[in-house]
């Protein structure tokens, strides 16, 4: 049964449960009209996740985002007519003021940097649906924009602001906080809105913001509208975005059902996930197992499946998995990541999402694992996988494995239960990782050679000797070695610098060409984790500490 | 170049004639200031004569100039309180240090969003108020109403010179969005709310300027104290002025009640209904205008807990009403404050840390100097032997703003259901029924001498003239 506490959370407060359902919403809503949606933030003042502060003016904590990632999944499955969300706030003058400053400075760091990452996350996945043809969205900044709450705005299609001569958008990080807009704001107003960067230098240290006009000129918001027309004009806005959506004009949706979830003692057991803790190695495997049963090959197979649809319910739970051990397990600094069940099924799975790619419910599966998949790049845990007798690391799955920091293969020549793997054409694209390319080409660089070696294999049951021979896996020990390899792999790894580790693995994992996305993790992120630790933010007089309270920050001026 | 007498044309002692700056900022903007009066002032009011008075210097003979004065000529001056070599910040971090005589950059942005909030009210007032000389009650009122309006004219003056003078480009652009912004208008409208609403009569303006313009003064007051220099001085000058708006405010209410007690006495009534057929108007309806205004006007004050507010105070940019005679260490960093809110459906008070506090010790601040008025107006109800008495309402009545918003609290201070204030909500702020009584009965009085039936004379008249004195030349 349901018990959190076996859970053991480090941080002193209650697990966070990412779960919700719009029946628990308090802080967003939303209704749907025609291609339309409207998603509403009206964020109540006492409903923070956590003691000690209130959520005033529109600003939001992790609960808040918490219900936003929710709204959207449920938009992208359960209302499949949706073409455009238009964002917009239920407050007066108030669009969104940011990120709330008194539970940052009640926050520890690792609470922070989590916070961060998964509003990063949510905001990518805007982004990754509207670049997959899936939802688009608006911004009706029908009040002030602040902070993250333009940071929410950037990482929408467009921006349409409301020009009443007070409503401003404002990224007031560095004047009022001495801290970064760090959820993506620096990054999308240089690399995706194309901001000059003298302009953008004047926007980010004036606390007020730009208003009206300028805020056009700047390219710092697409559209400006007069309060009596601005309904109008969004709902024009939202109608000539929705054109570009590949939706269907007319569709059921599918229900998403609770995740079935039970938390045992060290354990969460999922349908098709397993997590155990090992809490004297540090370290949680992480098994996701293939479809027992013969998954439909058809459209109406799959919705009248709906959420028990194999893919779609892993992807659900593996989600949960990855940001439940992410916040409450802070010290579980290894996933092992294992797999189990017969490859041939999950490979019987990869060739109707291939074959079905184009339909809107095929589509926002393959959507939803891409982005699943892609919290594993950026979790900073140490990921191995596991390739053991018994595995399916095949097609969708293998990305499990291409997604570890290593990879450990079981060779057992002419044994009948050694594991295979196989690559399918998921591999090759559809499920890339955030900065766009898939983590085969990643691994090889793109490179020409083992690229089309791998092409080749597609479709091919793999030995360990093949895999290796083919680059595909890190190592292969045999079975006299395999036990003593593991744990002294996994024993050298618990024994280093938990920062260092972090900052090493998100070095090797994003290798090659930066984008935007992957410059908002490396450079912006990581800008920021350094400052939010520094006395200039979060020591007695720091800017972060200080602020509200009337104090002034008292500051290092030594630059860094 | 044109060559301008600058004296002549624009009063100052700002020693307009040799800055440059401001002359180029101001002779871009004074032609856009003269259209926005013609097209926003007051309605109809272009060709009067109007006894009006004009400030040409800041010494005491100076500042109160009066003469007969067509509006649109009117000697829009810019006036700073003398300067004291010695000033020093009287609080905040920067306590004790020299005051500032040009902008700090690290206060620059917050300065001028206290300048901007506080000019944007001037010309909004004028707005509100450009419909009422078409129903004044006199000529004597008509020509206070337009002495109030050429006087906010002039505080939008005192706001832009600190814009032009010290803010640079930001700040003459700041200046034209002051005359460009419109009380009311959907699209385009003044920054607070409390000015987006109209004055629809003269009750109306009298309790506005009795409430709302004692809010001014509590801001300018605070602002009077500020470390930036020019601010400081500015303001204290623009509180001169203030004082006479809060006069024709609390005259105007006096002479209201003043005639509707001696009609009531006359005919010996009691009831509402029998005092407004006599084409007056009634206490209790009085009372609901008061209670109006009052909540509307506390709203003006901002959020009890406010970290703008404290950010404010200890930067050194806006104390506390009569910060220099408090007595205590100006920095208040670990004072507390008794904040009210509402728990368990009861009005309670807990402490909070004074500095984000600061916008409740100004309210209260606001509430015990206007109780006073209050307890005049009752003098003249007592006088005429009636048992009525206003009463200013409770502090949590009828709020829009802070963490009283949303609670439904009568004036008396009770904490009552949402259904149960608003069925009470017709007995304690204007009615539509009301508002119609009123505004049928304002009509213009224009023979010198002579007063609507619904308000009586004052007892003297402006600057020593007679009571039947043409304050207004209409030839």
């Amino acid at each position: 049964m349901r018990d959190n506490a076996a859970l053991r959370p480090i941080d002193p407060a209650p697990a966070v449960d990412y779960q919700t359902d719009p029946s628990r919403y308090r802080h967003w809503s939303f209704t749907v009209d025609g291609p339309l949606a409207t998603l509403t933030l009206e964020v109540a003042e006492d409903g923070g996740l956590r003691p000690g502060y209130k959520l005033k003016l529109n600003s939001y904590d992790l609960g808040v985002d918490i219900e936003l990632a929710d709204a959207v999944q449920r938009l992208r499955f359960e209302h499949p007519q949706v073409r455009t969300v238009i964002v917009t706030s239920g407050r007066d003058r108030v669009f969104c003021s940011g990120a709330n400053i008194h539970m940052l400075g009640l926050s520890s760091h690792p609470w922070k940097v989590n916070f961060c990452k998964f509003t990063n996350e949510t905001r990518n996945g805007l982004e990754d649906s509207s670049r997959d043809g899936s939802l688009k969205f608006l911004a009706a900044v029908n009040g002030s924009c602040a902070g993250g709450g333009y940071e929410l705005a950037l990482a929408c299609d467009e921006i349409l602001l409301v020009d009443d001569r007070s409503s401003a958008v404002s990224l007031p990080e560095v004047p009022l906080l001495g801290v970064l807009p760090g959820t993506g704001g620096l990054t999308r107003l240089t690399d995706k809105r194309q901001v000059r960067h003298d302009l953008a230098d004047i926007f980010c240290t004036t606390a007020e913001g730009v208003r009206g006009q300028r805020a056009k000129d700047w390219r710092l918001v697409d559209a400006l509208a007069k309060p009596a027309q601005f309904q109008a004009a969004v709902r024009s806005h939202a109608l000539a975005l929705a054109g570009a959506s590949l939706r269907p004009a007319r569709a059921t949706g599918i229900a998403l059902t609770p995740v079935h979830r039970r938390f045992g003692s060290d354990r969460i057991d999922y349908d098709h996930v397993a997590v155990a803790i090992d809490r004297g190695r540090r370290l949680a495997t992480l098994t996701v197992k293939a479809p027992a049963e013969p998954q439909p090959t058809t459209a109406e197979g799959i919705h009248q499946a709906g959420a028990a649809w194999w893919p779609l319910a892993m992807a659900r739970e593996l989600d949960d998995a990855i940001l439940t051990l992410r916040t409450n397990e802070l010290e579980i600094g290894t996933w092992l990541l294992a797999t189990a069940g017969d490859p041939a099924a999950v490979m019987a799975v990869d060739r109707t999402l291939i074959t079905l790619r184009e339909e809107w419910l095929v589509r926002e599966t393959i959507g939803l694992m891409r982005r699943t998949f892609a919290r594993l790049d950026v979790s900073a845990r140490s990921l191995f996988a596991l390739i053991e007798p018994g595995s399916c690391f095949a097609g969708a799955l293998f990305e499990l494995a291409l997604a570890c920091d290593r990879s450990y293969m079981a060779d057992r020549p002419g044994d009948p239960a050694a594991p295979v793997i196989a690559l399918s054409p998921l591999n090759f694209g559809p499920l890339a990782m955030v900065g766009g390319v898939s983590r085969l080409t990643r691994r090889f660089y793109g490179e020409a050679e083992p690229m089309e070696a791998v092409a080749g294999a597609i479709g091919r049951a793999l030995d360990a000797q093949t895999a290796v021979a083919l680059g595909l896996v890190t190592a292969a020990p045999d079975p006299l070695d395999w036990a003593d390899e593991i744990r002294l792999m996994l024993e050298e790894r618990a024994s280093l610098s938990p920062d260092g580790l972090t900052g090493l693995e998100a070095n090797l994992r994003f290798c090659g060409p930066e984008t935007m996305e992957t410059r908002i993790f490396g450079r912006l992120t990581a800008w920021q984790n350094w400052i939010f630790n520094r006395p200039n933010a979060v020591g007695e007089r720091g800017a972060l500490t200080v602020y509200g309270s009337g104090g002034r920050p008292g500051f290092d001026w030594t630059r860094v | 170049m044109m060559s301008i007498d600058y004296t002549d044309l624009i009063p100052n002692n700002v020693e307009l004639g040799a800055d440059r700056t401001l002359q180029r900022a101001l002779e871009a903007w004074q032609p856009n200031y003269r259209n926005w009066w013609l097209e926003m002032g007051p309605e109809g009011t272009h060709d009067l004569d109007i006894y009006l008075r004009t400030a040409i210097s800041a010494e005491p003979s100076g500042w109160a100039q009066f003469g007969h004065v067509k509006m649109p000529d009117y000697r829009w001056g810019i006036f700073l309180a003398p300067r004291d070599p010695e000033r020093a910040i009287g609080f905040g971090e920067h306590r004790g240090q020299p005051a500032w005589q040009e902008v700090p950059g690290e206060h620059r942005a917050n300065l001028r969003r206290i300048i901007v909030t506080q000019g944007d009210t001037e010309p909004a007032s004028v707005e509100q108020q450009r419909h009422l000389g078409l129903t004044a009650p006199s000529l004597y009122d008509l020509r206070n109403l337009f002495q109030v309006n050429v006087e906010e004219g002039r505080h939008l003056w005192a706001m832009v010179y600190l814009l032009h003078r010290f803010f640079g480009r930001d700040g003459r652009e700041e200046a034209d969005a002051l005359l460009e912004r419109r009380s009311g208008d959907t699209d385009n409208p003044r920054i607070l709310g409390a000015f987006n609403e109209r004055t629809p009569d003269w009750l109306a303006f009298f309790m506005f300027t009795y409430f709302t313009d004692r809010d001014g003064k509590f801001q300018l007051c605070a602002l009077a104290e500020s470390g930036f220099d020019p601010l400081a001085r500015t303001t204290r000058f623009m509180l001169t002025e203030e004082a006479h708006h809060m006069f024709v405010g609390e005259s105007g209410v006096a002479r209201v009640i003043q005639r509707t007690c001696e009609v009531m006495k006359a005919h010996d009534l009691r009831d509402p209904a029998q005092v407004r057929a006599l084409g007056v108007i009634d206490l209790e309806t009085i009372q609901r205008y008061l209670n109006f205004h009052f909540s509307v006007t506390i709203d003006l004050f901002g959020a009890d807990q406010s970290s703008n507010a404290a950010g404010f105070y200890s930067a050194g940019l806006k104390g506390r009403f009569e910060e220099t005679k408090r007595a205590d260490d100006h920095v208040l960093k670990d004072r507390v404050y008794p904040v009210l809110t509402v728990a368990d459906g009861r009005l309670t008070e807990h402490e909070a840390p004074m500095l984000t506090a600061l916008n409740e010790v100004l309210r209260d601040d606001f509430i015990r100097d206007s109780h006073g008025g209050v307890a005049r107006w009752n003098k003249i109800i007592e006088k005429h032997g009636l048992p009525f008495r206003l009463k200013a309402p409770h502090k949590a009545f009828n709020r829009r703003i802070g963490q009283l918003a949303g609670v439904h609290v009568t004036p008396d201070g009770q904490v009552v259901a949402a259904a149960e204030w608003q069925a009470g909500a017709a007995h304690w702020l204007p009615t539509e029924a009301d508002r119609a009584f009123v505004a049928a009965l304002m009509g213009r009085v224009v023979e010198p001498g002579r007063f609507a039936n619904w308000i009586a004379p004052p007892p003297v008249g402006i600057n020593r003239q007679p009571i039947d004195f043409s304050y207004v030349r209409f030839d």
